[in-house]
């Protein structure tokens, strides 16, 4: 590719990059994925650290069978992240995907080559 | 993983028929040979020889990458580790789940829309070419080759007991076999081959476990209460230990420290495997690598919730004591189970499949390191991009066959080994090195080389070097009865060891992170238009199907 084609390729990204809507976009995906990727850091390593510093805790039996609380908590890590993936993956289908593809097409207008 | 992997002691411990346990690996070698060769028809290209060219669907690259991530060591290790030490072992297997989380909201999609091949694609894209690529294949290097490295250990220590093979040679030649194997797949295959192979094996893998785990639920009228109880009865020494956690972690406090630092690498370890970012190129789109992960979520989590069942129904049924007579000890529990469940069929389909399964994963992780030879420095870095395809792909299947015969040497040198250590230093060394530059270089305007540099090579060395003096190497005590040390080197004379922890992870993660960070602040590069480019192509998607039909 030529020079100019670079340079206009690359002004093109620049000036998508400083729209409004690209923000919108960009504050729409982080404020998403951030919490949610603290969320479950969080609780997983509370996980952790209950199962290696409350034992006794994690060891109770429930209702005089052998499923103790550390099992309970354990299936809850394996729930927790079956439903981060189900609701991230509804939010992007519906929410961001639209966005992102509408922002993406602005920019097919440039000459790609 | 938990594993501990003895020399065949003793030939008259295997169990089943060997010549089943063989056939049935052999038929799985022929099937899926037959496909890969039937797939592999058409033009060799760079791309259909790292990513199939983007031509898997979401659905089928989430089975392949289900098939990749359970290795031997999941599969074979976790099963164990739950049936010597209950829920200690099951502790573990969370970790590697939960971190397809990490891979699902921050990178997946993120690095598909911005990468075409390699790892260091998304590492340089707004970085000095050169040098991020020199340390990235570096890092990369060091990474699959420890995974080689334990895969091809982990196939020694099983053909004692899946093959009757006991013998040192004996076992040499299996492990060459299984490289030779290998290697065959990927030169013949590429990326698409490969993949399949890795689709059949998951299949088979967790069908076979999902079989073994309704059978023990059966025989406990279905009642999970009562299979525990069962296990802890044939438990003498842990007994209702069993259901609590503690077992393996929390003999002291060094030991508790330690597993937090175990779990840190796990959980940010998966989204830095080279072999396993290798897979997202494999689809043509980011919203198919999120369909990917989401498939390897689901397949990933099903299988781990078996395999608690499994490994309490082998404490239940076969026994500590009978475990940890086995030649492969904790290895063995589910083969063990099999064989108490379905008698010598289903041990030999169990066997094939655990085969079958480090040939998958062995073969992903020679195409991942041979497209970093070949594309990272060969290409960008030697040649300074000035090759075509055709030399791209011949560096590429040489450095395959290059990287078989290395695995194959490894493999016959570990095979005495504990492999637990090296799987551990591979999420380690990915989540020092690799993880902190992708999430910077994704997510941190501020990024750049020096910052880049800092933290892959901080990271890599810190862990690297950690691990060296830390008690996994030297200066652990004899466990009774044996009277050398429980580290690689035997000699319990020999003690360098400074690092009190077996996993580097709690100090060298951080230390990646703040490196990177610090070089980054100290240096005044910054490409604007470069950033601009990545981060509105990373979001929207942009330029994508450019990238493919280049």
């Amino acid at each position: 590719m030529s020079n100019d084609a670079r340079t206009q390729q690359e002004d093109a990204y620049l000036a998508l990059q400083s729209t409004d809507e690209f923000q919108a976009l960009r504050k729409k995906f982080r404020g998403y994925v951030f919490p949610m990727t603290g969320f479950f850091l969080v609780w997983y390593f509370v996980y952790v650290l209950l199962s290696i510093f409350a034992t006794d805790f994690m060891g109770t039996k429930i209702a005089g069978s052998n499923i103790t609380v550390g099992l309970i908590f354990g299936l809850g890590q394996f729930v927790t992240t079956f439903a981060i993936t189900f609701m991230y993956s509804r939010w992007a289908t519906r929410e961001f995907d639209p966005a992102a593809d509408a922002l993406g097409a602005k920019l097919d207008g440039v000459k790609e080559h | 993983m938990a594993l501990t992997l003895l020399p065949a002691a003793d030939a008259a411990t295997s169990v089943g028929t060997p010549a089943l346990n063989i056939g049935i690996f052999a038929a799985f070698v022929v099937v899926t040979l037959v496909i890969v060769i039937r797939v592999a028809s058409g033009k060799k290209t760079a791309e259909q020889y790292y990513t199939a060219a983007g031509a898997f669907n979401g659905r089928q690259n989430g089975i392949a990458i289900a098939g990749d991530y359970l290795s031997a060591a999941s599969f074979l290790g976790i099963a164990g580790a739950i049936a010597l030490q209950g829920y200690d072992g099951f502790l573990y297997s969370i970790g590697f789940l939960v971190a397809w989380l990490v891979a699902l909201l921050l990178v997946a999609e993120l690095l598909r829309n911005t990468g075409r091949f390699t790892m260091a694609d998304v590492l340089s894209y707004r970085l000095k070419q050169r040098p991020v690529r020199i340390a990235t294949a570096i890092s990369v290097i060091a990474v699959s080759f420890f995974y080689l490295l334990a895969q091809m250990a982990g196939a020694g220590g099983l053909v004692s007991l899946l093959l009757g093979v006991s013998g040192e040679a004996a076992q040499n030649l299996v492990i060459a076999i299984v490289g030779i194997i290998m290697i065959a797949y990927v030169l013949i295959g590429g990326m698409k081959g490969t993949t399949w192979v890795q689709i059949i094996k998951a299949v088979l893998l967790i069908t076979g476990t999902f079989v073994m785990t309704v059978w023990v639920l059966g025989k406990y009228g279905f009642n999970l209460s009562g299979l525990f109880q069962a296990a802890a009865d044939n438990s003498p020494k842990a007994g209702e230990k069993l259901f609590e956690p503690g077992l393996k972690y929390g003999k002291n406090m060094t030991t508790k420290i330690d597993f937090i630092s175990l779990s840190m690498a796990l959980v940010l370890g998966t989204a830095g495997l080279p072999h396993v970012l290798q897979r997202f190129y494999t689809v043509p789109t980011s919203k198919q690598a999120r369909k990917s992960v989401e498939w390897a979520i689901w397949l990933i989590g099903g299988f781990y919730l078996l395999t608690l069942v499994v490994g309490y129904g082998a404490a239940a049924l076969v026994g500590p004591t009978a475990i940890n007579a086995a030649p492969g000890k904790a290895n063995s529990a589910a083969p063990l189970l099999a064989y108490e469940l379905g008698g010598s069929v289903l041990l030999g389909l169990i066997s094939g499949v655990a085969f079958a399964t480090i040939l998958a994963v062995v073969a992903g992780l020679t195409i991942t390191t041979s497209a970093t030879f070949a594309h990272d420095l060969y290409k960008e870095v030697f040649k300074r991009g000035q090759t075509t395809q055709e030399q791209e792909v011949r560096v590429a299947r040489i450095a395959a066959v290059v990287i078989g015969a290395v695995a194959i040497l490894g493999g016959i040198f570990a095979k005495n080994q504990n492999i637990a250590f090296l799987v551990a230093l591979a999420f380690a060394v990915a989540a020092s090195a690799n993880l902190p530059t992708i999430l910077y270089s994704l997510f941190w305007k501020g990024f750049n080389t020096r910052g880049a540099l800092f933290s892959i090579y901080g990271g890599l060395v810190s862990s690297i070097v950690l691990i060296v003096f830390s008690p996994v190497v030297s200066g652990k005590a004899p466990v009774a009865p044996a009277t050398v040390s429980a580290s690689m080197i035997t000699d319990p004379t020999v003690d360098f060891h400074w690092f009190p922890l077996d996993n580097p992870g709690l100090v060298s993660i951080p230390l990646a992170f703040f490196l990177g960070w610090l070089g980054s602040v100290t240096s005044k590069e910054h490409n604007a238009a470069k950033y601009a480019e990545m981060e509105v192509r990373a979001l929207t998607g942009h330029g994508v199907a450019e990238a493919i039909d280049h």
